[in-house]
């Protein structure tokens, strides 16, 4: 009986790991040939996926039955409104993926499968509540994360982005897994219900290093200030696809991964993290902004621009509240929108030989020779500095309502004031693309498949988007109960 | 009527045209916005006919619970209303201006047109704290497109100032209103504006809603992005800039800041005070030293605004009521004085002063619209200038003679700048040949002027059509604020005049 509960819980991850394993068999028979139809089963395996995991958004998602495995997992609303972003994002990833690798003849059939896994290991990350599942969730996204970074590997750019996100990213996995060796010996537990009552009361010096390790290991895969500096150099050497899921999946999944960790495991001692948290908010959003300003390439300024939209999501973090957990909900989801709208329309510029465009300079003039596409981008730019009547401006919003109700209007108001510095550099974007006369280097055209995506995040960015805000509200808001069980 | 969302339909009007001018080409789209924004105008109309006068507060109310954490709530009172006819007003004469003065990217010119139509019109009828938001807000989009894509030589700079300095004065404010609707639980306005705050918050978030408004007003020191996008933008982008634009900020004083927070007001109207009167005398320093006619007029618009926030923390009836009416006639005016610089612009496209002289010989009609609208900027009886600033200046002396005093020299200073401006454009010789070659008014530009005239010389002869509607509103205002009004200095006693008709009958005894 509780096995069969405990795998009717995990059918998505199941499914994702058989689906995999089966791909995989075929990748190996078939060779690359095969790696576009693997591409099309991966996307079909990602919606499955996702219906499987919508019912559990609802009344399903909560209470103890969601825990399984002894606790070490945990099928709650919390995850399932974590997961269905990631399962948005990953396919949307696959979907662009093809048309990019194409051209340099390098769609491998790997590239599917190399998702599916880390979207698996991304399932668990966000379901752990016990220290060894997260760990494992943890590394199997990012040792999948590692080789689709350097999946170009003619590319000089693509290897060397590679081998630093590899390099840091095992030290960062150090960091953590020495703060939960602390956590783990301070408390006699690796669970997250165990650990949280363990730190109910005084907290010794050994459990706050613990804590501070931890959370310094997670904020790496954040990539939070200050240690956001593999950032702008992985999201630029990758191939932009896999930029497009870097910068949307995985940062969900680790952004859930930590307020879980934060909220339940730590949740007993939020005073300890909390001003850790809020200085990486403040600093991410500051950072984020400022670094972004001289940028000349516009994957690296959607890189700064994702620190920046980081530190948002940590205001909602830093409140300890429900209605922060569910601001931050509400914020990751349209940031998914925004981030991948913005890379689907970085993909669509392409010069007369077809390449990417990635030089800002060269988008002048867009707007007079690929009106719908600078409009496009230029909604993106908008949303993302949080100028209303965009939806990009709801997820600041929430983010800064949580705040102000749970009395952090101090941070709030430099938060959002720090805000205008962004506003600076999505607001040059829009310049150059609008003001300046056109140099006509983006001519190439793009497929249907990228106008359907561009135009779908584009509706959601669009005023449009508000009135998905109760609908949004409510599952973000029971998704957030589920996490706050153990009050 | 009843049934009819009129609000909604003005702000839909507008928002379809703007799409629709999107996918068709330049013609075209002239002749869309232009019947967008006349349909506007004729439910505008339609809008004031049906106000009731001496009705309840709020009219025309529509409440929809379409979003979570606000709901698209619209309703206008008397204030609302008067600032929602100068938009719907303003709009097609803006449309007009660019006929021709815009030949590219039609489409999309006419677009963000018709989109700061819609947000303009939001911000008035908006009765939900976050929707005021978002339309106030909002607003930056299109403003900022019109100045850098159709703008002059510094056009980027300008944009840019324009776009930052609004932004970083409303995202404070953001914060404050999240913090009051947490307060109060709610977001409704009319329930926000009989919500007493505690004094101790009043002062931050007053100062919050300060720095929003102060920037869109806007006041001394932070008027400086106001000269660069309005010399940069093109003349419509001006005319809007100008007659709307700038009233968001005083109805934001209006609507919020004194009503929500009175006794906060009442500590700081020194400050306003003192701001009011710096803008007054320096701006109309620096105007009369202006090479640039666009600068110059932008300079006056400071001066003018000046008068505006010193007659609304007047906490009086006088005060309220001429800063309403000041911010009407400026609408009017400033934006009329801005499209008669656009017309010899567009003929010979500058606006260096030394460029022009004699125009009222080879241009009589346009040299005497323009005196008209010359007189109305100076203030001089029967023009609609006169009426708001003598009427918000008796307000002030009320309370502080001193400021009434420095405030009033900028009707002065006023008179001297609009004067010579006037007397260098228009007088003297034709020293150039290609202005002396410039045509006269053309029947379009007579479609635009005669309007603005007519409604110039309606404000100032019969500004009753205009003050009644607001009368109640003001009086509701004043009853509000009568709890923190300050000592005035000028110790006016209520004179007990004689009843007439003992005069009468003294004068018959004689």
């Amino acid at each position: 009986m509780e096995w069969h509960h405990a795998l009717n819980l995990l059918l998505p991850e199941e499914l994702l790991s058989f689906a995999g394993l089966i791909l995989l068999l075929v990748a190996g028979w078939a060779g690359d040939r095969a790696a576009r139809a693997i591409t099309i089963a991966s996307v079909l395996v990602l919606v499955v996926c996702g219906v499987l995991v919508a019912p559990e958004l609802g009344g399903g998602g909560t209470g103890p039955q969601t825990a399984v495995f002894y606790g070490q997992y945990r099928a709650d609303a919390f995850a399932a409104f974590a997961k269905l972003l990631i399962y948005a994002a990953a396919a949307a990833c696959l979907i662009v993926a093809p048309a990019f690798f194409d051209r340099f003849k390098a769609m491998r059939a790997e590239f599917p499968l190399l998702i599916l896994f880390s979207t698996l290991g991304m399932d668990l990350m966000v379901s752990a509540t016990d220290l060894i599942a997260l760990y494992i969730g943890l590394e199997l996204q990012s040792l999948a994360g590692y080789v689709l970074a350097s999946f170009q590997r003619t590319d000089d750019r693509s290897s060397e982005a590679g081998l630093k996100y590899f390099v840091l990213g095992a030290l960062a996995s150090g960091i953590l897994l020495f703060g939960a060796s602390l956590v783990y010996g301070f408390t006699g537990t690796t669970s997250f219900a165990g650990i949280h009552t363990a730190l109910a009361g005084h907290l010794s010096m050994g459990a706050t290093f613990g804590i501070v390790f931890v959370l310094a290991g997670l904020a790496f895969k954040i990539s939070a200030v200050p240690f956001h500096m593999w950032t702008p150099d992985v999201y630029e050497g990758a191939p932009t696809p896999v930029t497009t899921f870097f910068a949307s999946a995985p940062k969900i999944a680790a952004l859930a991964l930590t307020t879980r960790v934060a909220l339940d495991a730590f949740g007993a001692q939020a005073a300890a993290w909390q001003q850790i948290v809020i200085f990486a908010a403040l600093a991410s959003i500051i950072v984020g902004a400022l670094g972004a300003i001289g940028q000349s390439n516009i994957k690296r300024l959607l890189a700064y621009s994702s620190i920046n939209n980081v530190g948002f999501i940590l205001i909602g973090l830093a409140c300890a509240t429900a209605q922060g957990t569910s601001a931050m909900l509400v914020y990751m989801a349209i940031y998914v929108a925004m981030t991948i709208g913005g890379f689907v329309a970085v993909l669509m510029l392409r010069n007369a030989d077809d390449e990417q465009v990635e030089a800002i300079a060269d988008l002048a003039g867009l707007s007079r020779t690929r009106p719908l596409l600078a409009a496009a981008l230029a909604t993106v730019m908008f949303s993302l500095a949080g100028i209303p009547p965009l939806f990009g401006f709801w997820g600041k919003f929430v983010v800064f309502q949580a705040a102000v109700q749970a009395h952090l209007v101090a941070l709030a108001a430099v938060g959002i004031a720090a805000s205008v510095i962004g506003a600076f550099y999505y607001i040059k974007v829009v310049k150059i693309m609008y003001f300046d006369a056109p140099v006509d280097r983006v001519v190439g055209r793009s497929d249907g498949v990228h106008w359907a995506l561009l135009g779908a995040t584009a509706l959601i960015m669009s005023p449009l988007g508000y009135l998905l805000t109760i609908w949004l509200h409510d599952l973000a808001g029971g998704a957030a109960a589920s996490l706050f069980h153990f009050v | 009527m009843a049934g009819l969302p009129i609000l909604s339909l003005m702000l839909l009007v507008p928002f379809v045209g703007a799409i629709a001018c999107l996918v068709v080409e330049a013609q075209a789209a002239r002749r869309i916005a232009l019947v967008a924004t006349l349909i506007d105008l004729v439910l505008g109309v339609v809008l004031w006919l049906n106000y009731d006068i001496g009705g309840p507060q709020w009219q025309f109310t529509e409440r929809l619970p379409l979003f979570a954490g606000f709901s698209w709530a619209l309703g206008i009172d008397g204030i609302a209303l008067v600032l929602i006819l100068l938009s719907v007003f303003l709009m097609p004469i803006c449309i007009g201006a660019s006929w021709r003065a815009i030949e590219t990217r039609v489409g999309e010119y006419m677009a963000s047109f018709l989109l700061m139509e819609t947000l303009m019109l939001g911000v008035f009828a908006a009765q939900d704290l976050f929707l005021f938001y978002i339309f106030f807000e909002g607003g930056l989009i299109p403003m900022y497109l019109i100045i850098g894509i159709w703008g002059g030589k510094d056009r980027i700079y300008a944009s840019y100032k324009f776009f930052l300095y609004t932004l970083l004065g409303s995202v404070l404010m953001l914060i404050a209103m999240l913090w009051m609707a947490n307060e109060a639980g709610t977001t409704d306005i009319p329930t926000l504006m009989a919500y007493d705050f505690p004094v101790s918050a009043q002062r931050l978030l007053w100062l919050a809603f300060f720095a929003s408004f102060a920037v869109k007003m806007p006041m001394w020191p932070v008027h400086t992005w106001l000269p660069d996008a309005h010399v940069q933008a093109p003349t419509a982008g001006s005319v809007i800039l100008a007659g709307v634009l700038l009233k968001m900020g005083g109805y934001g004083f209006i609507r919020f800041s004194l009503p929500m927070f009175p006794q906060a007001s009442a500590e700081f109207a020194w400050l306003i005070f003192g701001l009011s009167m710096v803008a007054v005398v320096y701006t109309s320093l620096v105007a009369l030293v202006q090479h640039d006619m666009k600068k110059l007029i932008a300079y006056s618009s400071v001066a003018h605004m000046a008068i505006v926030t010193a007659g609304l923390f007047a906490f009086n009836r006088q005060g309220l009521e001429g800063a309403m009416i000041v911010m009407l006639s400026h609408g009017v005016v400033s934006g009329a004085l801005f499209l008669t610089v656009g017309l010899i612009y567009d003929r010979l496209h500058t606006r260096e002063i030394d460029r022009y002289g004699g125009l009222s010989i080879n241009m009589p009609y346009y040299a005497l619209f323009f005196m008209l609208f010359t007189m109305a900027s100076v203030g001089l009886p029967g023009t609609s200038g006169f009426i708001g600033e003598f009427l918000s200046l008796t307000g002030v002396y009320q309370l502080s003679s001193w400021v009434a005093l420095v405030c009033t020299t900028g009707i002065i200073l006023g008179a001297g700048y609009m004067l010579y401006l006037y007397r260098r454009v228009a007088f003297g010789d034709l020293k150039h040949a290609d202005a002396a070659a410039m045509p006269d008014l053309s029947w379009r530009e007579w479609a635009m002027m005669l309007p603005l005239g007519l409604s110039v010389l309606w404000i100032g002869v019969y500004p009753e059509s205009f003050i009644a509607p607001i009368r109640q509103d003001v009086a509701a205002l004043d009853a509000r604020l009568a709890q923190a009004r300050p000592q005035g200095d000028s110790r006016l006693t209520p004179g007990k005049a004689a009843p007439a008709r003992a005069l009468a009958l003294r004068g018959g005894a004689r």
